[in-house]
């Protein structure tokens, strides 16, 4: 094994880094947010043009598309560094859970539909797969697909679709074989997000995205949007899910890291009692072991990196969920201890912490919090 | 020893709580226990309805028109007011400055302001946290310079909670800048309509603003506003913060939240069953209802010793301890509750009369704000950090 970057690699840290630097200047980003939170899309077209011009879009494209044909490792790259600069546009559910779902296991015809244009930015996707009552469980689905016309019928409700609102196109489960719980029956399509019959009600979120609860009443989907078999669906949005925990990982551990460091600078400048607040050992130790945690968190999110493409679904989906574990865990510490050092300030809205700490809220509660995954790593022990 | 409530207790608990059972206007309840806005007006409303009765000032003495009530009444008193869902009386007139005044004010001042606060007349702030001076109090700045009959006062004040609705402050100020810097600080009560004071509110985490910064820029106080001796503040600072050592413990908060913890877990589903019955979800509400057992006895431990005439050294600095941290995990359980509904949230939801759309259940939108707004505790009113320093020192001696 090799953690060095190679020469690719630390180029491409540095691009996302340098767009972080001149475009997240934390009051810039704060009155942006301001001024596009309570609408979709909730981010700005213009800095989503320019991740495209990065060629951001096309990393987890195949060459063949007109893609980069990177992987893992260059998603958590991008993640992490993205992360770091608390970044609104929303590259995870097109740019790595879309381009590798439709790349590895999408038809031809949606290859050279899809792949295209998601490398040129030119489309969003929004992934469609909790619902009102199915808490974390992808399994749990009552939306129903039935076979009309040329393709399907859509009926059902979708819940906490992040990006529901300003997607292009929507990766939908849906029964298409009765018993709402059991392991096979569930299909996998691609549904055009502004098709008659679907109404999406979006909102704000704690952290400065949006997310849509979608309801879909008699939406006529082709069969040609049917991505992998017909009732084994259930396979595939675990794959795709678990692309996005490790992705999302990674964007975990950018945001505590830099919130460790935000943290310490303060500790370094902060003066009460004649000196730096950060000369008293107890919030020297306080900070030792928020360290401590972002490594924890960086090991398992590398791991998954490392594991999240292989071919055993126990071993990917293992590694996926003991990252996505150990981040919301680690995250929610690093979280209060940041806001804890930080004093009164640390609960304000006007400082970077406390919008690190509502970041890393919302990620540890999002596609399963810990309590979910240490529970879903047990069951494939 | 004898660890059952008096008959006397149980009756005071029972008349208590039949009381607030038929007084408390539905309207303020749903929002308290909803986690919803409570406005000025919800406050002053339920402050008038006690006071009406009697019992607008629990920790006063009799000759100041309080209730003459003893710790343990109190503490009943308190319990039954939060279990109910009833606002928290605002601690800054009735159990901060009005003790003071009561032992270091001259009767025109106790006559003038005392009444005020129990019928909430006046709405109180307190002027305390600088920008420089939080946990290291005694370095603040905000400067009162004598000038005939009237101080000038010129400096920051900052976390003061709802300074937006106050009409009167009372704040630290310096008066000399020689020596120690516990000496030279005076204590002014400053009208907030006073020429010179801007109040900027702060948005906190959780987007609420109850919190402000107060800027005084040549403010003129009338030198009658000064509450005891000048550059002697700090000792009254001190007894204010000695002041119900035990109401720190926050226990009425702490067995509200965990009455709604249990609440909303019952009314979520995990695969099918309500979360309640999730093993891993019961096993976590059946430890912090422990952890709040254990709060509870300590408390009525130690108000029981107090009551003796014991005196309290460091204990209630673990009361504060414990009571932040048994408040910011349920907190956390409450967040978890929603799942996947804990990341979305409706800022106008938190009105009562809202109607519109929320993701998840109404009740659920107000769940992550309440997580986040929680960490508050162990930061307010002395740190965590602080309170175990002054825990050690007690222990170690040296």
């Amino acid at each position: 094994m090799n953690f060095v970057l190679n020469e690719e690699q630390q180029m491409l840290a540095d691009t996302v880094a340098r767009f972080v630097q001149t475009e997240y200047a934390f009051e810039v980003r704060r009155q942006r947010l301001a001024a596009t939170a309570q609408a979709a899309p909730g981010y700005s077209d213009a800095l989503w043009s320019q991740l495209a011009e990065m060629g951001l879009f096309g990393l987890n494209v195949p060459e063949t598309h007109g893609g980069i044909g990177a992987g893992p490792v260059e998603t958590m790259i991008v993640m992490e560094a993205l992360g770091r600069g608390l970044v609104l546009e929303p590259f995870l559910t097109t740019g790595v859970i879309a381009a590798r779902l439709i790349a590895t296991h999408g038809s031809v015809a949606q290859k050279d539909r899809f792949l295209g244009p998601i490398a040129a930015g030119e489309l969003r996707f929004a992934l469609a797969a909790l619902e009102p009552q199915s808490r974390y469980d992808l399994h749990d689905v009552a939306t129903t697909a039935r076979r009309g016309g040329a393709g399907w019928v859509l009926d059902g409700s979708k819940s906490v679709v992040l990006h529901g609102d300003s997607a292009d196109w929507l990766i939908v489960t849906a029964r298409t074989h009765a018993s709402p719980t059991a392991d096979e029956g569930l299909t996998l399509l691609l549904v055009d997000a502004r098709a008659p019959g679907i109404a999406a009600q979006g909102f704000a979120t704690i952290d400065g995205q949006r997310v849509a609860e979608i309801d879909f009443e008699g939406v006529h989907v082709d069969e040609i949007a049917t991505i992998g078999e017909v009732d084994q669906g259930l396979q595939l949005i675990e794959w795709a899910v678990d692309q996005g925990l490790a992705a999302l990982a990674a964007e975990a551990v950018g945001a505590m890291d830099r919130l460790t460091e935000l943290t310490c600078e303060h500790l370094a400048t902060r003066k009460q009692f004649g000196v730096a607040i950060g000369s008293f050992q107890a919030l020297q130790h306080r900070a030792a072991d928020m360290r401590i945690a972002v490594e924890q968190a960086r090991a398992l999110a590398l791991m998954a990196a490392a594991r999240v493409a292989c071919t055993d679904a126990r071993e990917r989906s293992r590694a996926a969920s003991a990252a996505k574990a150990m981040v919301g865990r680690s995250g929610r510490f690093v979280g209060q201890q940041a806001t804890q050092l930080h004093g009164g300030m640390g609960m304000t809205d006007e400082m970077a912490c406390g919008h690190y700490f509502k970041r890393l809220t919302a990620i540890d509660m999002t596609w399963g919090n810990t309590e979910h995954h240490v529970e879903r790593y047990g069951e494939l022990l | 020893m004898d660890l059952r409530d008096s008959p006397e207790e149980q009756q005071f608990r029972a008349e208590v709580r039949s009381f607030v059972a038929a007084e408390l206007p539905d309207d303020i309840r749903r929002k308290v226990l909803g986690f919803l806005r409570v406005e000025r007006e919800d406050y002053v409303r339920w402050q008038r309805i006690l006071a009406r009765r009697g019992w607008g000032a629990p920790g006063w003495p009799a000759v100041h028109g309080g209730c003459g009530w003893n710790a343990v009444q109190r503490n009943i008193f308190d319990e039954e007011c939060f279990g109910a869902g009833a606002p928290r009386q605002m601690p800054f007139g009735l159990s901060m400055i009005a003790p003071v005044l009561m032992k270091y004010g001259t009767p025109e001042q106790q006559s003038r302001f005392l009444p005020r606060i129990v019928t909430m007349d006046d709405w109180w702030c307190q002027g305390y946290s600088e920008p420089g001076a939080g946990s290291d109090l005694a370095s603040l700045k905000t400067r009162a310079e004598r000038s005939g009959s009237h101080y000038v006062v010129t400096g920051q004040k900052t976390w003061t909670s709802f300074a937006q609705w106050a009409n009167w402050m009372f704040a630290l100020v310096r008066t000399a800048s020689d020596g120690k810097p516990q000496r030279g600080i005076s204590l002014l009560l400053i009208p907030m309509d006073s020429k010179g004071i801007t109040v900027r509110p702060i948005k906190t985490l959780d987007g609420g603003f109850d919190v402000n910064e107060v800027f005084l820029d040549g403010v003129e106080v009338p030198a009658e506003n000064l509450v005891g001796t000048e550059n002697d503040g700090w000792t009254l600072a001190k007894y204010l913060l000695g002041h119900e050592r035990t109401a720190i413990a926050g226990l009425g908060m702490c067995k509200r939240l965990l009455r709604r913890l249990k609440e909303i877990a019952r009314t979520q589903f995990k695969r099918g069953r309500p979360l309640i019955d999730d093993p891993r979800f019961r096993d976590k509400v059946a430890a912090i209802e422990i952890e709040v057992l254990a709060h509870e006895w300590a408390l009525a431990r130690l108000i029981s010793l107090e009551q003796s005439g014991r005196g309290l050294g460091a204990e209630p600095s673990m009361l504060k301890i414990r009571g932040s941290q048994i408040q910011a995990d349920i907190g956390e359980l409450l967040m978890e509750c929603a799942g996947p509904f804990a990341v979305p949230y409706v800022e106008a939801a938190m009105e009562l009369a809202y109607t519109g759309p929320v993701a998840g259940g109404i009740e659920l939108n107000p769940l992550t704000g309440v997580y986040l707004d929680l960490r508050k505790v162990a930061i307010y009113g002395g740190t965590n950090e602080i309170q175990r320093g002054l825990i050690g020192k007690s222990l170690v001696g040296l």
